[in-house]
């Protein structure tokens, strides 16, 4: 029933917001469906934890053996959890921007959530196509209608490139389907496939690709950068904070448990590219002089290490990568606040053009300090527990090759990680003021409150990880169970 | 059989309409009534009542399938008559005779889908091609129109001529028209069969338009009045694609080793012909015309798969083509600029419409939750169903892709780009039309349980 509601809610509200006419309503009615989302996700985590409480399933599509099938494990609920506590945060920070026509914004935004929360539920390869491209659909329309200069050229190259994906991505649901004992699209009937590795050495990169763009992983990433830049900032958190996070999913769901031969014999050669795009986004960041940009390739290097950890197959890489999930949507949303503020503040996000602002902001450098310090996963911030679990289970993985190269060069990018951040927290918040930061002022309180939140979030995550890695406990076990080649191989010889 | 005689039943009374009514409203209503009337004849008929009783076995047999896209084909007329049958008036003074021509095609397609008799498939794709001919020459004063006449006319008589060569070749070889009684097994080597075959292959290539046999199509879709090219590009299209499935499935079947590749090969190229060459179209209206090349090469999968699901698939393509081509024509037609330009910034000055175009275009983009979805799913389930061919799949989707990008550029021209406005004289009754045409789309995508289980009752 909370899983119905996550999706339920967001969609009648979102459809709703179309006919509303008067702008302040819009705001009010989108950020209290946003809350009350919330509530019903706070509720499913808290008090409805019996096993019902998020599974649903429904008829639909009977002739195909497609249901509508919606379960949370572990790393669902949290993805949830992530969704439904971001959303009133980009409705709060973004509350005194303009928007042309903005009951087609927040309706769409909430079409957007909707989308989401479905894709993190689905338990049926037709329903999370479905979701998937429902996802898409919204946000491509925000971004193009309220983006900057270049918007249509840059949201249609990352639509376009989505939609490739998620077309391959489709034909191989379907060659699988054609596979599966008695011909269903049940994520557990994926998983019993029984594809032999030949089938699986090609139908993995079908996957692959579909996920890849959407995290996106180098060299898959070309779109980001721009889309990041270009769309308006609440849908740039959106796409940053939780898009991705669809592909990681995809990743831990999809691919490892339906492709277990596959991931086992190009594990290392992704893991060796995302890496190499941990570089490669670092060094690119470090040269940039936007901070929007600049925060977009930081999240590319992120992602990366993320992605390296998955094909590690290894329990505390797994735990690493959900809580990771979880602390890099917190964090690049606090960056994206902190950026929005200076850009709104100030009427530009050249880091050459700023300075001083923390003679002028004091606040505002308090909380971007903690959350740089999360960005470059210091000890007792977020970040650091995610980044040194996934770094023991890729030292530690029994199924990879180059586990040292590999953490050794992700390492590095960690280092230079904390080059750009500082860099940039350095040139923009110290240092003397100038013309243009001279007139600045502080932040009001309810700016101060959202980044209040934000950094609890970074903070009770960096300390207390326990709860969260032990709803991890469960999902990552039975992933690591289904993707466990070995006894496959065996199989194969004989 | 209800439905055959009566649409050429009222063929002839729309003909006479003209004398009968002196203003243009009557023989409008008497048109719709008329569809009306045939789709309740031909419901009746799936359900059992016959209307006439003769004993047509040797040339013509109702299958349920057959009798199902009968109804599809006229409900789609139906929705073509309540968007655009106002706009009809605007081609030129036959009013009365438009319809009867419209009647008279809907009498071929029904035969095409029914025959077992290959002189039945002939008279029947003759019986669609001539009124076609006149309808897109019937804009008599503009020159572009009787280009389009002639070029139709001269090609589509040199490939029905071809076609009557290979039912020659076919009957020389196994001595009859039925199809039923060709005993084609033991023909396998049969240089004869197989040349006629082949003919009868690119002959319906050529009424599909299937490359490389699609020349003619961006030119007469363009040149022929909106409201035609409309039902040209789609109730008549997929009516001709249910014959070609028809011939191939239960006549051609045994040979299907001689033809599979064939059929692979030529849905590969249609996709990447149709494709490519709509993404650099100008006008939307010659996007459209090789938008429906592109379609044709993903309705040609049902022939290289020719299972069960392709034929589910067909029927779902057709609907979910016809209804998204009938509506973006219907909204073309009101427009008095084709290109991209002209939809600049449509989203302001009319926004109703623009969302229904929209999600046509989301539509014929194959966006889940759309009927245009589903088809593209079912086609590519049935190919992938049937085995082998998985390039053929692969370049379908990467050809979908392609396809996204020109129908996405009318959803930026109207959403994302400022203008002035081009589109005029749209009554209210229309604007529900599209919108119920909207609906009908989302809802095939949703529920097609409901549509199939219409057929398998």
């Amino acid at each position: 029933m909370i899983a119905l509601l996550l999706i339920l809610v967001p969609l009648v509200s979102g459809l709703a917001t179309f006919l509303i006419k008067k702008e302040e309503q819009v705001r009010t009615w989108s950020l209290l469906a946003a809350i009350i989302t919330f509530i019903i996700a706070i509720l499913g985590v808290a008090v409805y934890t019996a096993p019902g409480g998020w599974t649903f399933r429904a008829e639909w599509m009977g002739l195909l053996n497609s249901s509508f099938s919606l379960k949370g494990d572990g790393m669902g609920i949290m993805l949830c959890m992530l969704t439904a506590l971001a959303y009133p945060v980009i409705f709060l920070s973004t509350w005194t921007t303009a928007y042309r026509k903005v009951h087609n914004f927040f309706g769409l935004m909430l079409l957007t959530q909707a989308g989401l929360m479905g894709v993190f539920l689905a338990m049926d390869a037709l329903l999370f196509y479905f979701f998937w491209e429902l996802a898409l659909i919204p946000i491509y329309f925000i971004c193009s209608q309220w983006g900057g200069e270049r918007r249509i050229a840059v949201t249609f190259k990352f639509f376009i490139y989505t939609f490739i994906g998620s077309l391959l991505m489709l034909v191989g649901i379907l060659y699988i389907y054609s596979r599966t004992p008695g011909h269903s699209f049940d994520i557990s009937a994926f998983y019993q496939a029984g594809l032999s590795a030949k089938e699986q050495s090609w139908l993995f990169w079908l996957f692959f690709v579909a996920f890849a763009v959407k995290m996106p992983v180098f060299p898959f990433h070309t779109w980001q950068p721009d889309a990041y830049q270009q769309s308006p900032t609440a849908a740039t958190m959106v796409l940053s904070a939780l898009m991705v996070k669809m592909g990681v999913l995809g990743l831990l769901r999809w691919l490892l448990p339906v492709f277990p031969i596959a991931a086992y014999m190009n594990g290392d050669t992704i893991s060796l590219l995302a890496v190499t795009g941990i570089i490669y986004a670092s060094l690119i960041a470090m040269r940039q002089d936007d901070m929007k940009r600049l925060v977009a390739y930081s999240s590319i290097a992120h992602i990366g290490l993320m992605c390296a950890a998955v094909f590690a197959e290894d329990k505390s890489a797994m735990e690493g990568t959900m809580i990771q999930m979880f602390s890099h949507g917190i964090n690049i949303l606090g960056m994206w606040i902190v950026v929005e503020i200076i850009e709104r503040k100030f009427g530009t996000v050249k880091i050459s053009a700023l300075g001083g602002i923390a003679q002028k902001a004091p606040a505002l450098t308090f909380f971007f300090v903690i959350i740089a310090f999360a960005n470059i996963a210091l000890p007792l911030t977020n970040a650091f527990i995610g980044e040194f679990l996934m770094f023991k289970g890729i030292l530690g993985s029994k199924v990879s090759q180059n586990g040292v190269l590999i953490m050794a060069t992700a390492g590095l990018g960690i280092i230079l990680g904390a080059v750009y951040t500082l860099r940039m927290g350095r040139k923009v918040f110290f240092g003397e003021t100038n013309a243009l930061t001279e007139k600045g002022t502080d932040i009001v309180f309810h700016e101060k409150a959202i980044l209040a939140i934000i950094v609890g979030a970074i903070l009770i995550v960096g300390i207390y990880p326990q709860p969260f890695l032990n709803t991890f406990d469960q999902i990552s076990q039975s992933i690591l169970k289904n993707s466990d080649v070995l006894p496959m191989l065996m199989k194969q010889k004989h | 059989m209800n439905a055959v005689l009566l649409s050429g039943l009222l063929g002839v009374v729309m003909m006479f309409a003209s004398f009968l009514f002196r203003t243009k409203a009557p023989v409008r209503i008497l048109a719709i009534l008329g569809t009306v009337v045939l789709l309740v004849a031909n419901i009746m008929e799936t359900k059992g009542v016959h209307f006439f009783h003769m004993d047509t076995a040797a040339f013509l047999s109702f299958s349920n399938y057959a009798l199902f896209f009968n109804t599809i084909a006229i409900a789609g007329t139906l929705v073509f008559f309540l968007v655009s049958s106002k706009d009809m008036q605007r081609v030129g003074n036959h009013y009365a005779e438009y319809f009867a021509l419209i009647f008279f095609i809907l009498t071929g397609i029904f035969l095409v889908t029914a025959f077992t008799n290959l002189l039945i498939l002939f008279i029947g794709i003759e019986i669609i091609s001539i009124p076609l001919y006149i309808l897109t020459g019937s804009a008599k004063k503009d020159l572009k129109s009787n280009e389009a006449a002639l070029k139709y006319f001269l090609m589509g008589a040199f490939s029905t001529g071809i076609m009557l060569m290979g039912i020659a070749l076919i009957y020389g070889a196994t001595g009859t028209f039925e199809i039923g009684k060709m005993n084609m097994t033991a023909l396998m080597k049969s240089n004869l069969l197989t040349g006629g075959m082949l003919m009868l292959l690119f002959s319906m290539c050529f009424k599909v338009s299937v490359a490389p046999f699609h020349f003619w199509t961006p030119d007469v879709y363009d040149g022929a009045p909106n409201v035609f090219t409309s039902f040209m590009a789609t109730i008549v299209k997929v009516g001709i694609f249910v014959g070609f499935l028809h011939l191939f499935y239960s006549a051609f079947e045994p040979l299907s080793l001689q033809w599979k590749l064939w059929m692979a090969i030529l849905a590969a190229l249609t996709l990447l012909v149709g494709n490519i060459t709509a993404v650099f179209q100008q006008s939307v209206k010659r996007m459209l015309a090789y938008s429906s090349i592109s379609q044709a090469g993903f309705m040609m999968f049902a022939l290289v798969a020719m299972n069960e699901t392709a034929h589910e698939g067909l029927l779902l393509y057709s609907i979910a083509y016809s209804l998204a081509t009938i509506g973006i024509f219907g909204v073309i037609s009101k427009m008095s600029d084709y290109s991209f330009d002209g939809f600049n910034g449509l989203a302001n000055h009319q926004p109703l419409v623009a969302l229904c175009v929209t999600i046509f275009m989301l539509s014929l983009a194959g966006i889940p939750l759309s009927a245009g979805f589903l088809a593209k799913f079912y086609m590519l389930k049935a190919v992938i169903q049937g085995g082998g061919y998985m390039w053929l799949v692969i370049l379908g989707v990467l050809m979908a892709a392609v396809s996204a990008y020109y129908y996405f550029r009318v959803i930026q021209a109207m959403y994302f780009k400022e203008g002035p406005s081009h589109f005029s004289g749209i009554s209210t009754f229309e604007k529900y039309v599209l919108v119920g045409i909207c609906v009908l789309i989302v809802f095939t995508g949703l529920f097609p349980n409901v549509i199939f289980s219409w057929l398998y009752f």
